[in-house]
C-alpha cells in the first residue's frame, strides 16, 4: 500500500536552515526565493507529489516548523 | 491525489510538541538545541509528567530553554547544574529532575559538580550537549574541542602541547559506580533523533526506577561557533566529531 503525504511549514518560524532538505529522502523539499519578515527563506514542498509523509523532516527540524499529514491511496 | 485532501486534521502524523511553548526558538538557524528540545518535550509528553518534571538550564546558549519546555525551571551558575538538580531531587523525590549543560559549563567549571553528582548517583539525568566550544560567547575552545581544531582562542588549531588533549568526559562518568545509564548520541538526521529519544526515555524511567544517574552526551553541532552552514556544520561533524567521540552505550546497567 502506498503511502502519500504532505507537509505544512510555519513561515514565519522557518529560519531556512535547510536541515529537513538533505534528510528528505524523496527529495520533496526546497527553499523559497521570497523570505519571511525575519529575513530567512524557508522550506516549502517544492515536489509534493513525492512526499511519502515519511515525517523525516520534522524529526529533524530543529524550530518544530513542520507539520505531516499522510493518508493511504 | 491534491494536497488539499491530504492536509486534514485526522490525517495528521506529526507536529509541534504541545509541551513547547509557542516562543520562537532564539537559537541560530539548525543549531542542535532545538531539535533536543523537542526530543525533551516530546519524551515529557509521552510519559504525561509535565507537571513533575524539573529541569535545570546551564550558563550558555540554553541559559533560555526556560522559554520553550513548558515545565519548571531552575536557572543554576555556571557549572552548577548538577548541584542544583542535587537539591531539588532530594526535596522532591517524586519529581523528575534533569539537567541540561553544554560541554563548557559541564566539562570545564561543572567538572567537580558532574562528576559527584554522578559518583553519589543522584537519580537525575544529565544531558550533556557537546559542540566542542563555547558557543555563546563566540566559539572559544572548551575542554572538549578536538585536537588542530580551529577555535578563536586556538586560531592555528587546538595544540596539544600548549593546550592538553580533549577531555572523554563521557568516558569518565562511565567508570562511576554511582552512574546506571551512559550514551553518547547525536541528533544530525532523523534515524539518530529517533535513537537519541530512546535514550532520553530510558534515562527518564531510570530515574523513577532509583537506579542512579543516567548521563546522556548528544554530540552536536554549533554552526554559527564552526562557521560553517548547518548542513555542512552536520557534516563536519560525522566527519571530524564521531571518529574521536564515538556514539553508542558506554554503559547500561
Amino acid at each position: 500500500m502506498a503511502m502519500k503525504g504532505a507537509i505544512v511549514v510555519d513561515r514565519e518560524r522557518c529560519k531556512g536552515c535547510g536541515v529537513c532538505i538533505v534528510n528528505c529522502p524523496a527529495k520533496v523539499i526546497g527553499l523559497t526565493k521570497e523570505v519571511n519578515s525575519k529575513g530567512y527563506p524557508m522550506s516549502y514542498m517544492a515536489n509534493p507529489e513525492e512526499c511519502t509523509g515519511c515525517t523525516n523532516c520534522a524529526t529533524v527540524c530543529p524550530d518544530s516548523v513542520i507539520t505531516v499529514y499522510r493518508v493511504k491511496v | 491525489m491534491d494536497v488539499k485532501d491530504i492536509i486534514k486534521p485526522e490525517n495528521k502524523v506529526y507536529g509541534k510538541c504541545p509541551v513547547l511553548t509557542e516562543r520562537v526558538l532564539h537559537y541560530c538557524p539548525g543549531c542542535s538545541h532545538g531539535t533536543i528540545h523537542k526530543l525533551l518535550a516530546e519524551v515529557i509528553q509521552e510519559m504525561g509528567i509535565q507537571d513533575k518534571t524539573i529541569a535545570i538550564s546551564p550558563v550558555g546558549c540554553a541559559v533560555f530553554a526556560y522559554n520553550y519546555i513548558d515545565i519548571d525551571w531552575q536557572q543554576a551558575p555556571h557549572g552548577r547544574a548538577a548541584a542544583l538538580a542535587t537539591g531539588a531531587k532530594r526535596i522532591c523525590p517524586d519529581k523528575y529532575v534533569f539537567t541540561y549543560q553544554g560541554d563548557g559549563d559541564l566539562s570545564a567549571i561543572g567538572t567537580a559538580e558532574t562528576i559527584h553528582a554522578c559518583n553519589r548517583g543522584e537519580n537525575i539525568v544529565i544531558i550533556l550537549v557537546n559542540n566542542a566550544i563555547y558557543g555563546m560567547t563566540g566559539g572559544q575552545m572548551s575542554p572538549l574541542t578536538l585536537e588542530g581544531q580551529v577555535t578563536s582562542t586556538t586560531p592555528y588549531g587546538r595544540d596539544i602541547a600548549l593546550n592538553g588533549y580533549p577531555l572523554k568526559i563521557t568516558n569518565l562518568i562511565a567508570q562511576l559506580d554511582g552512574t546506571c545509564y551512559v550514551t553518547r548520541q547525536s541528533v544530525q538526521n532523523a534515524a539518530a533523533v529517533r535513537k537519541t529519544k530512546k535514550a532520553i526515555r530510558k534515562a527518564f524511567e531510570n530515574s523513577a526506577q532509583k537506579k542512579g544517574t543516567s548521563f546522556i552526551e548528544v554530540v552536536s553541532s554549533c554552526n554559527s561557533g564552526w562557521k560553517l552552514s548547518p548542513v555542512d556544520a552536520n557534516k563536519w561533524m560525522e566527519d571530524n566529531m564521531f571518529p574521536f567521540y564515538e556514539l553508542g552505550d558506554l554503559k547500561d546497567k
